[in-house]
């Protein structure tokens, strides 16, 4: 066993190390946190481009008003698969499986995960619910066709292939818990000696909430898919008015899980941009203690807004108002840590390389998303634009401008720690600059255009909106041409790049103490554990 | 580290926990038999609650554990109810 | 490999096992409580109904399921405090009743839902059809409920049979028994449903 002759150990990557098996299944079976991490990558990769192809055929689609390339019930279901696929198997997984995976254990100190054998279950898992997604379809029911959200009740009526699509949702799920519990353990167990729950970066913070939402809130979409399965299977009423159901609690329990689950999206995000921003400003990070804590507050007072999702279905006033508070009180610590962001920039020796870019992106486009759901907050501006092409822009400004930038942002960052090898900063530099103008011609449209009264999901539309829809539809062929050229330019760094050193952006976070790519058991020496782990003198 | 710090409960501890939780289960039988309109849900759910509370506490070695995992199970009891109680929110005054 | 240096050899962190453990029983914690939160909805709405339904079970099978389930909760408890005082044959005595107790659970369930399909009550049954709402959605949770709670309890029997198995093959022992410890925990998870679910579906009148 030479893996235990802990003295002197050769440097091997674990890009290169050699394991149990060969080829390919030192990959599909590595237990390794670092493999399962770029195992992550590249099937959430593929997902996020078979979903942005979906995307796509949309726009072509509203590019002019009546049927363009397809048959509505074909639009009903490219828009609920997109979904599917973009929430489930791209965004809510996204950072915390990629790079949480990857660099979690590595920024507390730790050899790996605390199950890395669950941690590789969980990625099977994971395969297996994306194949169940994408095979409903092309099973021959015909795709689903009730949006992502499975809205009841007809979810219970239709005839597509419901039952499918709610079983992968829920497969998804699970893998999604066994994620949160192994992180959970891994931050509380596996921490280096020495480093307590306030030295840990701010990273690790912001994926122990997420984990925590991701482990106490899917249970709830879990039982309520399952309520959904049972009663299209076998007539047991839950919510089907015909059965005696409630069609509004579907809605309640759907949120309960699915509001938390934004924040599943955005904390790893913001989490990611702390730890760009002061490395690129040289600077120790703003009010590190209120940026810990506020990702915890997110997670904790993110449980109880659901009902903002539902101010149109008939709720009660009082309920109304109560979620519509809450909502406001949760923007809060959202703020805090932009202000915190803003602050640390203040006065540092800042270096517009490409993962800054992005970073600082991701806060312009976060503030635009951030303060539209403001507006959605209030009831009676969103009882206006409910359902709405408003929404659509808000939440793509959320998810895409903040999940999605905050992942190339990372991308950009750790790429060189990942594989050891740099990319080109003016192709890197050039792809930005595309996808940011890109999506703001693609969505920022859609803001006017729900204003004025364009409906969500629709096919087809009034020749006034013309004009807003092949804006749109414009800047999303720009934005897939950035997209298309900034995954050109990351895979030529992977292939051809110049070799990275082991710390290329000086940061101070303990993935830089060690070489890139990092060995198997990732510190070959005891780390040094600082204070602050962000102190640059 | 592992191990060495976990508790040995005795079996005369168990059996004493498992007579009171057939005497709570027997009273809450014979409380809900009478019809005390709107107390009798109050007082079942009360009892379910001291029964788990001993299954936790002793069963489930809770009493035992470290103060971090008391803490944390509390957390999800109380999460649990606010989230019942902001549901009933809604459902109380449609 | 010795034995002085186990710990560092089998990169075994049995806090972390329980601490995983006692996760796991959260999410089954707030699976449950979704289902909990439906019921107290409709509960609310349909209070007639509900207690016209409650009426239609059995409260002797209910009382007898309860305490076969608390009796089991003692014996697995008992199991691991004979593996901790390393009496292996009592240990594997103990799991053998609590399994033997599950059967019990299972069967009585049997023949509890045995008897509502023959009076022809079940999910999309033409009686189900013809029910008043908050009575169908009482039956609707009762089985689901029930169904959801038995599958928990055979998960709950493989486990044990896979750590009795362990425990006859010595690889849980008394320095090592962490497997046991958790499939325990789980044992008393199901036990812990069923007190809330007992006097919510079978009592409240």
């Amino acid at each position: 066993m030479t893996h235990n002759t802990v003295d002197k150990i050769e440097y091997v990557s674990f890009l290169e190390h050699k394991g149990k098996y060969k080829g390919l299944f030192s990959w599909i079976f590595a237990t390794d946190h670092k493999r399962i991490a770029l195992l992550y990558l590249y099937a959430i990769a593929t997902f996020f481009f078979v979903g942005a192809i979906l995307g796509l055929l949309m726009r072509l689609e509203l590019i002019a008003p009546g049927e363009t390339i397809m048959k509505p019930q074909t639009y009903n279901g490219i828009f609920t698969v997109h979904g599917i696929i973009m929430i489930f198997m791209v965004v809510i997984p996204g950072l915390s499986a990629v790079f949480g995976n990857f660099f979690l254990p590595i920024l507390i100190g730790a050899k790996d995960v605390a199950f890395p054998k669950l941690n590789l279950f969980s990625w099977w898992v994971f395969i297996f619910g994306s194949v169940l997604a994408v095979a409903s379809q092309f099973m021959k029911d015909g795709p689903p066709d009730t949006g992502w959200t499975f809205y009841a009740p007809y979810s219970t009526a239709t005839g597509t292939n419901v039952i499918m699509a709610t079983t992968a949702a829920f497969v998804l799920g699970f893998s999604s818990i066994l994620t949160g519990l192994n992180f959970l353990v891994t931050i509380h167990q596996m921490r280096a000696p020495g480093m307590k729950f306030f030295n840990m970066p701010l990273f690790p913070w912001a994926i122990y909430a997420t984990a925590w939402i991701q482990l106490l809130a899917t249970p709830i979409i879990g039982i309520t898919l399952l309520m959904l399965i049972a009663e299209r299977l076998f007539g047991i009423g839950f919510f089907d008015p015909n059965l005696g159901g409630d069609p509004i609690l579907f809605q309640h329990l759907f949120w309960i899980y699915s509001h938390p689950a934004v924040y599943v999206m955005i904390l790893p995000a913001m989490g990611v941009i702390t730890e760009i921003i002061p490395t690129f400003c040289q600077r120790r990070v703003y009010g590190y203690k209120a940026i810990a804590l506020s990702s915890v507050a997110i997670a904790g007072v993110g449980f109880l807004v659901w009902g903002h999702h539902m101010y149109t279905s008939g709720m009660s006033n009082q309920a109304r108002w109560f979620f519509s508070l809450l909502t406001f009180v949760v923007a809060v610590p959202s703020a805090i840590k932009v202000f915190n962001w803003l602050s640390t920039m203040y006065k540092g020796s800042i270096d517009l390389k490409p993962p800054f870019l992005y970073a600082v992106s991701f806060i312009f486009l976060f503030i635009i998303g951030g303060t539209t759901g403001l507006l959605l907050g209030s009831v009676a501006t969103n009882v206006q634009v409910h359902d709405t092409a408003f929404i659509v822009a808000h939440f793509h400004y959320i998810i895409f401008g903040g999940m999605g930038f905050a992942f190339f942002a990372a991308i950009h960052y750790w790429l060189p720690k990942m594989y050891g090898k740099m990319y080109n900063f003016k192709r890197a530099n050039i792809a930005w600059a595309i996808i940011f103008v890109g999506f703001n011609l693609l969505y920022f449209p859609q803001f006017i255009l729900g204003f004025q009264g364009m409906p969500r999901r629709y096919f087809d539309y009034l020749p006034q909106f013309q004009t807003g829809e092949v804006i749109s539809s414009i800047g999303g062929f720009i934005l897939v041409s950035g997209l298309i050229l900034m995954v050109y330019n990351l895979v030529m760094g992977v292939r051809k790049g110049e070799p990275s050193p082991a710390n290329p952006w000086n940061g101070s976070t303990l993935e830089w103490q060690i070489p890139s790519p990092p060995s198997i058991e990732n510190f070959d020496e005891a780390p040094v554990i600082k204070k602050n782990p962000y102190d640059y003198n | 580290m592992a191990n060495n710090s976990s508790h040995i409960t005795d079996y005369k501890v168990l059996t004493r926990v498992l007579l009171v939780l057939m005497f709570l289960t027997f009273l809450t039988i014979s409380v809900t038999s009478y019809n005390l309109a709107a107390f009798t849900v109050t007082i079942a759910l009360l009892i379910a609650g001291v029964k788990s509370f001993l299954v936790l506490s002793y069963f489930m070695h809770l009493k035992y554990e470290s103060l971090l995992l008391r803490i944390l199970v509390s957390i999800v009891f109380v999460l649990f109810a606010l989230i019942v109680l902001i549901t009933f929110i809604d459902y109380s005054y449609r | 490999m010795s034995d002085t240096n186990i710990h560092t050899e089998e990169h075994r962190n049995d806090d972390a096992s329980k601490l995983g453990m006692w996760l796991f029983i959260f999410t089954e914690l707030l699976l449950f409580g979704g289902l909990f939160l439906v019921y107290s909805i409709y509960r609310a709405q349909y209070p007639h109904n509900f207690h016209e339904g409650s009426l239609e079970l059995s409260v002797t099978i209910g009382a007898i399921n309860t305490i076969v389930l608390l009796f089991s909760s003692m014996t697995i408890a008992m199991a691991l405090t004979a593996m901790q005082r390393n009496n292996k044959k009592l240990a594997m005595t103990m799991i053998v009743v609590t399994l033997v107790m599950a059967v019990v659970f299972l069967i009585n369930k049997y023949f509890e839902w045995g008897a509502k399909f023959h009076h022809g009550l079940y999910p999309g049954s033409d009686l189900m059809a013809l029910l008043e709402r908050g009575h169908l959605l009482y039956f609707s949770l009762y089985f689901f409920m029930t169904a959801l709670h038995a599958f928990h309890i055979i998960v709950g029997m493989v486990l044990l049979i896979v750590v009795l198995l362990r425990v006859k093959s010595n690889r849980i022992h008394a320095h090592k028994y962490v497997l046991l410890e958790n499939g325990a925990l789980y044992w008393h998870l199901v036990d812990l449903i069923w007190i809330f679910l007992f006097p919510l579906l079978y009592l409240i009148s």
